[in-house]
């Protein structure tokens, strides 16, 4: 593909959608830091080695993986011109991203339950870690939803529709990015010990 | 047919984009606006660095004698004119910090990637004019925090310029551990959140928004360099913003990720088990490429220059690409070597002498190209030029000590000496700022549309010459013989007596080449309003950049932006009248674009 090629609005579509791609791969980049530097800590002394993620985790995975669904059912029903069933499909992912993130604190209070603080004397590095990784990928999440509240006032105006809609289309992107990242540290942390 | 849809859309723009004193100066978008204000911000921290380092090479020379200077400046930090210890390590760490980050950082990147990218890629502006302007305030702000940071009462963060912990976790570790360290990270945060957003403008400018006919591989070579550095900076640091949170949750929220059992002032603290190595290792993989990036900008300035004023070609064009990408590749898998005594595996260091070395292959087939560029051009030696030619030589001969400091079993002997601080001082600190001076007189009259004075030029590059080599070859000297750096004083050590002398020449040589800036500072401020104006295209260069009216205007062309028809670098082709043939000028009948 030339990409010389195209009218200025074109190009600049096209940059902001590249723009997204590149923000997501330096966030990518910072993720990997924490999670190398919690395999690096791993050979810590004071490492817990059999320690049990909390059951709410997996309900919150649960969660974001069905809320990317209904984004991408958003988007197919604001392709079809279906306004309504657009706006539908937006507030489940809005509220289910509301969930997502009462279940994750849910699931530090479950570790705090357990006899292990986050910070602190009494405090283990191994769920610091947990804790850290799980709180920055919230602070995406919130941001996210962000976007998501801008998506939803900008298509209550009526502002986005089959031709035109980069705005929902970036949110979109973005909200993919972060379910995929908690559903990357899910793994990495049920798996790595 | 799209030709015209541009153009009104950019008629249009005009028409209801009217500019007032706060958005042309202040709160601008347009990309060479936002470089006018990265140079003039880098150019003043780059003033507040050099008399920081003038301040401390003076201790230095005449250790704990009463300065004038000191009393002045240092206020309450030079009691009767007598540097303190605890400010002679924040000026270190915060020369350091600034010259990085601030001046070959963001000052050079800042400034010429912004400058460049749309004016050499036949852009009208960048991707985001509005997070474009974002970057550079951000970077403002955090400009302001750390200067702030200069004047909290128990002194600034004095832990060096890479932050290692304790001294950097622990709020009560000395002075500068406290308020002086929450302010450098809070103004680091910020600067990454600038240079995040920038790099990413950068990316997507040179992938999308290049004219008709600019294919990758007619490029100029300031453009892959700037696009590289982009990437290398947006894989980077972030990295680094990982390292920082985690610093901060140990400072101020009581984990243990780097801090390990420690005692203060008899008193225990409840830390354990964690470890400063981890710190190292994720600062460095972003210090390590932080290099590249303050040198690959330079590389491309020096480049374009080069062959500008060679009047040829660049030599190899091809290959300086790969060893732009080779080097970034690289420059990725290196960090250890900046730990070989840490008590790091080895065998580990053994693995990363070989990817350091390896990096002599692409800077060597740099140094080449640019010397075989130079081979019987029709040399204008003028500043810029100068300047180039100066940034090659501080570069092979900071170079070559990197080989002996890449090496983990050489290294043991000299880490942590004056070795080290002449080595990166020429590699990538001397020969970054040529790469910026050289750049500053080159685009100078695109910038200001008038002529920086030449003969001023000629004393600020011979002086600044000599002196960066009076200044760094001796530490090459004291280094080996073992001289520690960052200490406060060597005269508590009989061992080093006999180096006294050698430090007050070096010394001597930094304060001369310090105060030869003022120079230049005339002649950039003063040209800004008495220059002899510049026509449109005064180093008679190819690319693109030059046949943009000399005024500024909002769109850089007016009317249709041109198209490309060549590579970046037709100088004396045979068959032409001139000898440079622009890059938007069609090929002749019969005639062939050079196979490059």
């Amino acid at each position: 593909m030339d990409l010389t090629q195209g009218t200025q609005e074109e190009k600049n579509s096209r940059a902001k959608k590249m723009m997204l791609w590149f923000g997501i791969v330096s966030l990518i980049m910072s993720f990997a830091g924490w999670t190398s530097a919690f395999v690096v800590s791993s050979s810590r002394p004071d490492w817990l080695k059999d320690f049990q993620l909390p059951s709410a985790f997996i309900v919150s995975t649960v969660v974001i993986i069905i809320s990317s669904a209904t984004f991408i059912l958003a988007k197919r029903a604001l392709k079809s011109g279906n306004n309504k069933g657009t706006m539908l499909w937006l507030f489940a992912t809005l509220i289910l991203g509301f969930i997502f993130i009462f279940n994750q604190f849910s699931g530090f209070q479950q570790i705090i339950d357990l006899g292990y603080n986050f910070t602190g004397p009494t405090s283990n590095v191994t769920m610091s870690y947990i804790y850290l990784i799980a709180l920055v990928h919230i602070l995406h999440v919130v941001v996210g939803l962000i976007c998501l509240l801008v998506v939803i006032y900008n298509h209550f105006k009526q502002k986005y529709n089959a031709t035109n809609m980069l705005g929902f289309e970036l949110a979109a992107t973005f909200w993919h990015f972060i379910d995929i990242l908690w559903v990357y540290l899910f793994l990495f942390l049920y798996f790595v010990r | 047919m799209s030709a015209h849809a541009d153009n009104h859309a950019h008629d249009d723009h005009g028409h209801h984009h009217k500019e007032t004193f706060v958005t042309k100066y202040i709160f601008s978008q347009d990309h060479k606006m936002i470089a006018k204000q990265y140079l003039i911000t880098g150019t003043i921290m780059g003033v507040i660095g050099v008399l920081m380092s003038m301040m401390f090479r003076m201790q230095i020379a005449w250790p704990e004698e009463p300065n004038v200077l000191f009393e002045a400046l240092l206020g309450k930090w030079a009691p009767d004119g007598v540097m303190d210890a605890d400010i002679y390590l924040a000026l270190v760490t915060i020369h350091g910090t600034i010259m990085v980050f601030f001046v070959l950082t963001a000052g050079l990147s800042g400034t010429f990637s912004n400058l460049l990218i749309p004016l050499q890629i036949g852009a009208r502006d960048m991707a985001s004019g509005f997070l474009n302007m974002v970057s550079y305030w951000l970077f403002f702000v955090s400009s302001v925090i750390m200067v702030i940071s200069l004047f909290v009462e128990a002194g600034p963060a004095a832990a060096g310029w890479t932050i290692y912990p304790p001294l950097s976790a622990l709020p009560m570790a000395q002075g500068g551990s406290g308020m002086g360290m929450t302010l450098w990270l809070v103004s680091m945060a910020i600067f990454i959140a600038s240079s995040l957003l920038g790099s990413l403008n950068y990316i997507v400018t040179v992938i999308n928004l290049r004219t008709k006919g600019m294919s990758m591989t007619r490029l100029p070579l300031t453009i892959w360099a700037f696009f590289v550095t982009a990437i290398i900076g947006v894989v980077s640091f972030p990295v680094l913003l990982s390292a920082a949170l985690l610093l901060i949750m140990d400072r101020s929220f009581g984990t243990s990720f780097f801090l390990s059992d420690i005692f203060i002032q008899g008193e225990v603290l409840h830390y354990q088990g964690g470890s400063p190595v981890l710190f190292e290792h994720l600062f460095w993989f972003l210090g390590h490429p932080e290099v590249y990036i303050v040198i690959l900008p330079a590389m491309g300035l020096v480049s374009e220059i080069m062959a500008s004023n060679s009047r040829k070609p660049i030599f190899g064009y091809r290959a300086m690409i790969a060893s732009i990408l080779a080097i970034a590749f690289l420059s990725t898998i290196v960090w250890g070597h900046h730990m070989f005594i840490s008590g790091m595996n080895p065998f580990l260091g053994s693995v990363f002498t070989f990817t350091t070395l390896l990096i002599a292959i692409p800077s060597a087939v740099k140094a080449f190209n640019w010397i075989t560029t130079l081979w019987k051009g029709n040399l204008q030696l003028n500043p810029a030029m100068l300047f180039s030619i100066g940034f090659v030589s501080t570069f092979i001969t900071g170079g070559l000590t990197g080989i002996i400091l890449g090496d983990s079993a050489l290294d043991i002997n000299v880490h942590d000496t004056y070795f080290v601080v002449a080595h990166f001082h020429l590699v990538m600190g001397i020969s970054a700022l040529y790469g910026m001076f050289a750049g500053i007189y080159h685009w100078y009259p695109r910038m200001f549309g008038r002529m920086l004075n030449k003969n001023l030029g000629y004393i600020h590059f011979w002086v600044t010459a000599v002196c960066a080599y009076g200044v760094f070859f001796p530490m090459h000297f004291i280094g080996m013989a073992g001289l520690p750096r960052r200490y406060y004083t060597n005269s508590n050590f009989p061992l080093f007596d006999d180096l006294a002398n050698v430090n007050v020449i070096i010394t001597i040589f930094a304060l001369v080449g310090g105060v030869v800036q003022i120079v230049y500072l005339y002649n950039f401020f003063g040209s800004i309003f008495y220059g002899k104006k510049s026509v449109q295209n005064p180093w008679k260069s190819t690319t693109l950049e030059w046949t943009a009216p000399v005024e500024h205007m909002h769109g850089n062309w007016p009317g249709e932006i041109p198209h490309v028809h060549r590579w970046a670098y037709d100088y004396s082709k045979p068959g032409h009248d001139v000898d440079f043939v622009p890059q938007n000028i069609p090929l002749k009948d019969g005639e062939e674009e050079l196979q490059h």
